[in-house]
């Protein structure tokens, strides 16, 4: 698509586009094309030295059983917050697509956590479910679950999905209310006079309808479990114990920042840049703008 | 439509008031521990309805801070979390508006270079150039700046895109219009453009002062000095002492104090802020 009406200038241009280059080329390219550049060095304990080591800092990492375990570990995160805050989603925005009273007043009942900050998210889930002082714990000790997340690896990880799923239900509630209305009533209708009943109109028509809009949220899902989980993970758990909430981006940070070690963590951004890359192409060639609202 | 729509209505408005439920649950435990003693809550004895103390644990949080080692105001975080989100916000929706403009409205060398120099941005979040970005603004002496804390964050594509996109639907009879009214370059932009945008720039800016105020792993890098700390820094630093010391009701002030000025701005501008999100994530 071109514009047919247009200014004539030489430098007016460059000039508008100039601040948005000079921050994208400071803070975005040269950061990026260091990072790969880092990802082949090898740096002593001291900082002294570099060497070029080519690609052992890859090698090294996916020797590391620590790594390929981060890599499960993540996509298992990621998987089981998409669901379990997807299917929520998608049963309140069910409900809420319905002629209620006070249909508005739901809304925004249910939209606001999108909103409240990961590390916030993080301190209100701890607090609820903190082993000694937590309101839930009472209840789960009272149920004879022995319930300590700062000493047991798997309820640490359930921790985890919880808070990060809760925080993301308003957005996926957002999307599949905008899908969901979005699909002609007169197809329900159809249906209805054809003597489908609600479950099956469900399954038969309004969810084809909808699996756009369902897989644009897996993706974006996906990539915020992978990002955006970071500030939870931070004030919960701090990817502990052990090892058992340590996902990639934490790992980064830990390895970066805590251990020193600049050239496998850079190999590590560098494996997550690949990751986007591959997510946001998937989002893009897939998706477009099959989401209409 | 058919079946019994009454008893089906009721259903639904009971399992969205569960959804309510469980989206409220943890804030409202928040606002009450807030409210709270410390010693009764780090007995495990907090009561769930509200304590006393309201007056005192806020006064306390916004003023003073936590008596332990983050001595930090969080008044003072909270300012700085406002200006990050605003300069945020504010300078991502100018820069990407004018080389939009630039892009849409002019012919020059490079053009589409360019604008596929700033689409790829597009890909990556901050996070996974995280330190490489950190040793940037390190050497540019940014650090425990307001600079070093939003430059880095306004380097992205979206607002730019979305600007491209809303310009190319403005009609091309505008331009020739005010061209004949004697109009250069500036004059349309300003009398004619920004106006015909502002709705986009509303809707943009609800979502990206949202974005700014949550950053968490930016701040936390290049934060050192106390006083410069974001309050999401400052509420994380406030759980790190031993169990024992946490003041829990200062934290779960601090937390309530943090979600304030962002819930406000969505439940507020919520029309706004739903067109921001689905016009921002297209």
């Amino acid at each position: 698509m071109q514009k047919q009406a247009i200014f004539q200038s030489k430098l007016l241009p460059y000039a508008l586009v100039a601040p948005q280059l000079a921050i994208v080329l400071i803070f975005f390219y040269w950061p990026a094309a260091q990072a790969v550049i880092q990802s082949f060095l090898l740096q002593d304990a001291f900082g002294l030295s570099t060497s070029f080591v080519w690609v052992d800092n890859y090698l090294d990492l996916f020797r590391e059983p620590a790594y390929f375990e981060a890599i499960v570990r993540t996509f298992f995160f990621s998987f089981a917050i998409a669901v379990s805050s997807l299917s929520l989603a998608l049963l309140l925005a069910v409900m809420a697509d319905k002629p209620l009273r006070g249909g508005t007043i739901y809304r925004t009942l249910l939209i606001w956590p999108y909103a409240v900050a990961p590390p916030v998210v993080g301190v209100l889930w701890i607090f609820m479910l903190h082993p000694s002082l937590g309101v839930l714990s009472r209840y789960l000790r009272a149920a004879g679950i022995d319930w300590n997340p700062l000493l047991d690896g798997n309820q640490a990880a359930t921790l985890i999905i919880l808070a990060a799923a809760w925080k993301q239900i308003s957005y996926n509630f957002l999307f599949f209310l905008a899908g969901l209305q979005s699909i002609p009533r007169s197809v329900i209708e159809a249906a209805a006079i054809d003597g489908a009943r609600p479950m099956r109109r469900f399954w038969t028509v309004t969810f084809p309808l909808l699996s756009p809009t369902i897989f644009f949220l897996l993706v974006v899902n996906i990539v915020y479990a992978f990002f955006d989980t970071f500030g939870i993970i931070d004030t919960m758990t701090r990817g502990g114990p052990g090892k058992s909430t340590e996902t990639l981006v934490y790992k980064v940070y830990t390895d970066g920042l805590l251990g020193g070690n600049l050239g496998g963590s850079a190999a590590q951004s560098v494996i997550l840049m690949g990751i986007v890359i591959v997510l946001t192409g998937i989002q893009f060639r897939f998706v477009e703008r099959k989401v209409t609202y | 439509m058919v079946e019994q729509e009454g008893f089906r209505r009721y259903i639904a408005h009971i399992i969205l008031w569960i959804g309510i439920a469980i989206v409220a649950f943890p804030v409202y435990l928040a606002i009450i521990a807030s409210t709270q003693d410390n010693a009764l809550i780090a007995n495990g004895q907090m009561s769930l309805l509200p304590g006393g103390h309201f007056l005192e644990v806020y006064y306390q949080t916004i003023f003073i801070g936590t008596s332990g080692s983050t001595r930090e105001p969080v008044g003072n975080m909270m300012l700085n979390s406002l200006v990050m989100a605003m300069l945020i916000a504010v300078g991502k929706i100018a820069i990407s508006i004018i080389s939009a403009y630039a892009i849409v409205y002019f012919r020059f060398p490079f053009r589409m270079p360019i604008f596929w120099i700033i689409f790829i941005t597009l890909m990556l979040p901050v996070e996974v150039r995280i330190y490489p970005t950190y040793k940037i603004v390190a050497d540019l002496h940014m650090l425990d700046s307001y600079a070093g804390l939003s430059l880095p964050l306004i380097a992205s594509a979206t607002a730019t895109l979305l600007f491209r996109q809303f310009f190319m639907t403005v009609p091309d009879e505008l331009l020739e219009a005010s061209r004949i009214d004697g109009a250069g370059p500036f004059r349309f932009f300003w009398d004619t453009l920004l106006p015909l945008s502002r709705t986009n720039m509303a809707a943009l800016f609800v979502i990206l002062f949202i974005l700014g105020w949550n950053q968490y792993l930016w701040p936390l890098l290049i934060t050192t000095r106390d006083d410069m700390q974001t309050i999401q820094i400052g509420i994380r630093k406030m759980i790190t002492t031993t169990d024992a010391l946490t003041e829990w009701p200062v934290v779960m002030a601090t937390a309530v104090l943090a979600m304030l000025p962002p819930v406000f701005v969505v439940v507020a501008m919520q029309k706004l802020f739903v067109r921001g999100l689905v016009e921002t994530e297209k």
